[in-house]
């Protein structure tokens, strides 16, 4: 059973029915979905959402799908944990680690929004699936799209990493290399989209494609004992994923669902070579002044972030801040977070992880305060961007073993 | 010299469903006017009632966005292919 009662622009709240839609067609803003609340408070509680089985599906008042999800059961209800070693190194007592570089079923946070974009897809009856991408969309479009049994058409830069073009080909998809950036991929997408019926999901699947982002504010909150933290750390591509954690944090506090009022401080991170979200909250402004991006945080290189603006709202809103940083700032982020919690992200989270570090040392951030930062995806695809000494070779003898540990003593950083 | 206009499905309704117009222009701003006189209303559904290019809307002359170039100003070499483009989410 669905709550949804159709689609609604954000800017100029026009309504539209529920169906494959771009933007809104007068002032060309993104869709939001509408629910029917009142409906919703009646039919979820904590106890409803307790019982059922450990993915973003546990939400499912909150998601819109019509019928049940035939793919992406397995997606969401990723590990929320609290870190002791880098809070330490960043001397702060209550950071918290959203790692959805263990999602399902490709590694990224990217499988919540393509689970709720491809069952759509199926809703709808649509031929076939797309998107463009920067690598991890297209991961998560083509596994689900194998699942679903439908083709897709999947559009990305010529020049992305190895490793997330073979993780998108391997499920069988249709891989378009483009020459050019995610910028010109995504105008020809546009324009592809225009031409062939099918759901692209981040073009006129957008409206439902980004619901699925709100399932890492809510599972925040379920995680912290239905509460809401008091500053939420996540970078920043098109924009979309913040303010729908930020949506969803909202949502529970009007459904009821939270022991504290959501005054939770939003913080954008982004790579210095591709900032435009920072510098237009810099500017305290929410207007994107597009840019050309240079920076190994691939996954972030939107040089023109459709949701920006929005993001840039809910920033200022919430009285956050964004931060920037240089490509041997997010080597080393990946690098601390691996070192000291085990876990290994991509260039996205280095960028996260050091934006936290710049943000706690401007004091935005109080080293007693309960914050989270966003881990969105795994470091195995982006393995390229951290360069490591090549491991010592010896030969088969206890002496040379032991000569060699005596180096590794001598280098230990931690 | 003539341009090519790759008009997007959302303003199809204004062209009688063309998909591409070819006009006369020298700049982007000119180019509108033009597509205004032939349409009624084009114009306001592409630019803010200020005059500047709405926030959600991206126009591209052969594939550069005239925000990198001089905004509507932008001048059109002839023959070139002008690109109205809706802004789409992140991936």
């Amino acid at each position: 059973m669905s709550f949804v009662y159709g689609l609604k622009c954000r800017e100029c709240g026009r309504q539209y029915a529920k169906q494959p839609t771009a933007g809104c067609e007068d002032c060309f803003a993104p869709l939001e979905v509408a629910y029917d609340y009142d409906a919703i408070k009646r039919a979820i509680s904590r106890a409803a959402i307790s019982s059922r089985e450990k993915n973003l599906w546990r939400y499912k008042e909150l998601l819109p799908l019509d019928g049940d999800p035939v793919v992406g059961r397995a997606s969401g209800a990723t590990p929320l944990l609290k870190t002791n070693r880098l809070a330490q190194a960043l001397g702060v007592k209550n950071l918290y680690i959203k790692n959805d570089s263990v999602n399902a079923p490709t590694l990224s946070f990217k499988d919540r929004v393509t689970a709720v974009a491809i069952n759509k897809a199926l809703e709808f009856n649509l031929s076939a699936v797309g998107c463009a991408s920067t690598g991890n969309l297209a991961n998560s479009v083509a596994a689900n799209a194998a699942m679903a049994g439908l083709p897709a058409y999947i559009l990305i830069p010529f020049d992305l990493e190895p490793s997330k073009v073979i993780g998108t080909s391997v499920y069988g998809a249709n891989v378009i290399a483009v020459r050019g950036n995610y910028d010109d991929v995504n105008r020809l997408t546009s324009q592809v989209a225009d031409r062939h019926g099918w759901g692209f999901v981040n073009v006129n699947l957008r409206p439902f494609y980004g619901e699925g982002s709100k399932s890492v504010g809510y599972e925040i909150a379920e995680q912290l004992g239905w509460r809401a933290p008091a500053a939420i750390i996540c970078p920043m591509a098109g924009g979309s994923l913040i303010s729908k954690i930020h949506q969803g944090l909202k949502e529970f506090e009007q459904l009821g669902l939270l022991d504290n009022e959501v005054t939770t401080r939003i913080y954008g991170a982004q790579a210095a070579g591709c900032n435009p979200i920072v510098d237009a909250v810099k500017r305290s402004s929410r207007q994107i002044k597009p840019v050309k991006p240079n920076t190994i945080a691939r996954s972030l290189a939107i040089g023109n972030p459709a949701d920006g603006y929005h993001a840039a709202g809910v920033i200022a809103e919430s009285q956050g801040w964004a931060e920037d940083v240089t490509d041997a700032e997010i080597v080393d982020g990946i690098k601390l977070l691996a070192e000291t919690e085990g876990i290994f992200t991509e260039t996205a989270g280095g960028v996260t992880v050091a934006v936290t570090k710049k943000l706690i040392a401007q004091g935005r951030l109080d080293a007693e305060e309960l914050m989270v930062i966003v881990i969105t995806g795994n470091g195995l695809k982006t393995a390229e961007a951290v360069q490591l000494a090549p491991p010592i070779i010896i030969e088969p003898h206890i002496n040379q073993f032991e000569q060699a540990i005596k180096g590794f003593a001598a280098t230990s950083s931690l | 010299m003539a341009i090519n206009i790759v008009i997007p499905t959302l303003l199809r309704n204004l062209t009688g469903n063309a998909d591409l117009v070819e006009l006369e222009a020298a700049t982007v701003e000119e180019a509108l006017h033009k597509l205004d006189e032939t349409y009624p209303g084009f114009r306001a559904r592409v630019c803010e009632p200020s005059g500047d290019l709405r926030q959600f809307i991206n126009i591209y002359i052969n594939g550069e966005d005239i925000r990198f170039l001089d905004n509507l100003a932008s001048p059109i070499p002839g023959g070139a292919e002008v690109s109205i483009v809706p802004a789409i989410a992140g991936g």
